[in-house]
């Protein structure tokens, strides 16, 4: 064999080497990707939670609504496999007492209304935002590990698959408004 | 006396909650008094003239299971006129811990508070979250009762405090007299059951393997069953020698279950546990049938210990069949149980229970000024 091939396919051993370890990097820092954005996800959920019973709390609201509030924003905190479902009661209950017919104007002016409410629709566009981009960092990391690559080397590792978070997160309905954004808004 | 009533619950679906507001609020206008019903109805149209709607109930998540409640500012609006209108010397919420209706009124109201707790199930949980806000509301209670022990229990160790017990009643006169369904007892006698069919806590399949003991010595015997559940299923229980002989009626009408109640020659109720008061006996006795019942210790109290019906060996299928066996052999000794049976459930009586109830509001009345 001439030296000049004998280098040459060092030379390609030694590139594709880089690649898969450039590969494999890249599904590290993926994963490292999912895991902060899970972690600010589930951050996000337990300050609406908390909002949640504290707005429960607070007296603004009629007593009823208040137990319901309470009862769903409690399981949704305590829920350990049923988390998705327990949180997506959680928004569903708080849009519903929020529709009802003459929400706005029997908290308007109250004590401590506007701060909580701002509070309140602080941490839905967080649960919001935190949501989209977890499901979005999981959608890569999924799609990049389902390359043969990837599932032939085991360049994952033991990592389990991440998996989306699917709830209802929509507090108010109507999306896109006239403001162009997506983003839940509660007040006005 | 002046009473509003409140149900938290939508007046136009079926519950055991509703059917007791409204026989409570029929027995109390037949003692004279002057009662308005407040309740949520998704139709207005072909509500009797005492109840006043409030507005339909909304679907929410809570306690576990998806429950439709009546709340929020328009809700408590409507309380808040319908109590202003009404005058009431008193009101009397039911299941004031839902989050419905009856919490409603106890917020918004002033006047003396008559409660009733009819749910024996556990939601410490939701109550100890919002307890601040359900105590303020709750305190303006003065008189609670419970309809049964198990309820009492829960509402001592949820709310604290006490509850006077008071069972549903029962409103014999509907019970009384009724045809049997076409064909029935028949020649060879029939055996009667009523309830959830695939509830095992409700008995039939004791009574199934009962039966089937019963029924191979005596091959015209029937038995007639009613209640929701799967049908097949129940059929596929039973050996195939005597399946022919099960008839399952389904969930019925009021109408047909009264029926099916004189339709029997022995009424069996060979619930298994769970039963605060068993409804469905108090119903077989209004309707003068001959009972079999297990020796629970709220059946054994509702029967009069035995006098006003047999009692057996709690799960005993053999001990049934035996006691079976004995009444179809002996007339006599039915008609002396039907006729107990008639006069002990005169306790359960709806103008009974109601006259219990009005003693309630009186102690929680203020007293009369002078004299």
């Amino acid at each position: 064999m001439s030296p000049l091939i004998s280098l040459l396919i060092i030379a390609l051993i030694a590139m594709i080497g880089v690649y898969v370890s450039w590969r494999a990097g890249r599904l590290d820092r993926l994963h490292t990707r999912v895991e902060t954005a899970r972690a600010s996800l589930d951050a996000a959920l337990v300050r609406r939670s908390s909002v949640v019973l504290e707005l429960a709390a607070s007296g603004l609201l009629d007593p009823a609504a208040s137990l319901l509030l309470a009862d769903c924003a409690h399981n949704a905190r305590s829920a350990d496999s049923g988390r998705e479902l327990a949180e997506s009661d959680l928004t569903r209950t708080l849009r519903t007492v929020l529709s009802q017919p003459g929400f706005a104007a029997s908290i308007e002016g109250r004590d401590g209304a506007d701060e909580l409410i701002g509070e309140l629709e602080a941490t839905t566009q967080q649960v919001f935002l935190a949501r989209k981009f977890y499901n979005d960092a999981v959608a890569v990391t999924v799609a990049a590990r389902r390359r043969w690559l990837a599932r032939v080397l085991r360049l994952a590792g033991g990592a389990p698959m991440p998996e989306f978070f699917e709830i209802d997160d929509i507090v108010v309905p109507g999306g896109m408004g006239e403001r162009g954004t997506d983003m839940p808004h509660l007040a006005g | 006396m002046r009473v509003g009533i409140v149900c938290p619950y939508s007046w136009d679906v079926p519950g055991g909650v509703q059917e007791h507001t409204r026989d409570l609020a029929e027995a109390l206008m037949d003692l004279g008094h002057q009662v308005s019903v407040l309740a949520p109805a998704d139709d207005d149209e072909g509500l009797p003239d005492y109840v006043v709607p409030a507005g339909r109930a909304v679907a929410v998540p809570y306690n576990g299971s998806v429950a439709r409640m009546a709340f929020g500012p328009l809700s408590a609006n409507r309380v808040r006129r319908w109590i202003k209108e009404g005058n009431f010397d008193l009101l009397h919420v039911h299941e004031p811990a839902a989050p419905s209706l009856s919490l409603l009124a106890c917020w918004v109201a002033d006047g003396p508070i008559v409660a009733t707790v009819h749910g024996a199930t556990n939601r410490s949980r939701a109550l100890h979250v919002a307890e601040a806000v359900l105590r303020s509301a709750l305190e303006k209670i003065s008189g609670w009762i419970a309809v049964s022990e198990a309820a009492r229990t829960t509402m001592v160790s949820h709310l604290g405090g006490d509850a006077v017990l008071i069972p549903n009643g029962v409103t014999v006169r509907r019970y009384e007299k009724a045809e049997p369904l076409p064909g029935w007892p028949g020649e060879g006698g029939a055996l009667g059951f009523v309830g959830r069919m695939d509830e095992p806590r409700k008995g039939l399949p004791v009574l199934l393997r009962a039966f089937e003991k019963v029924a191979a010595e005596r091959p015209g015997l029937r038995l007639l069953a009613a209640g929701p559940g799967d049908e097949a299923e129940v059929l596929a229980r039973v050996r195939p020698q005597v399946r022919d002989r099960v008839v399952l009626l389904g969930q019925v009408s009021e109408a047909v279950k009264v029926r099916a109640y004189h339709s029997v020659d022995v009424f069996c109720a060979p619930n298994t546990g769970g039963e605060s008061f068993g409804i469905v006996l108090a119903e077989a006795m209004a309707a003068g049938a001959p009972i079999v019942a297990s020796d629970l210790d709220a059946f054994r109290r509702v029967l009069r210990g035995g006098r006003a019906g047999e009692l057996f060996e709690n799960g005993n299928s053999d001990d049934l069949a035996a006691a079976i066996g004995r009444l179809l052999d002996d007339p006599e000794r039915r008609a002396s149980l039907s006729a107990a049976a008639s006069a002990a459930v005169r306790d359960y009586d709806w103008p009974k229970i109601a006259r219990d109830v009005v003693k309630v509001y009186q102690a929680v009345l203020p007293a009369p000024q002078g004299t």
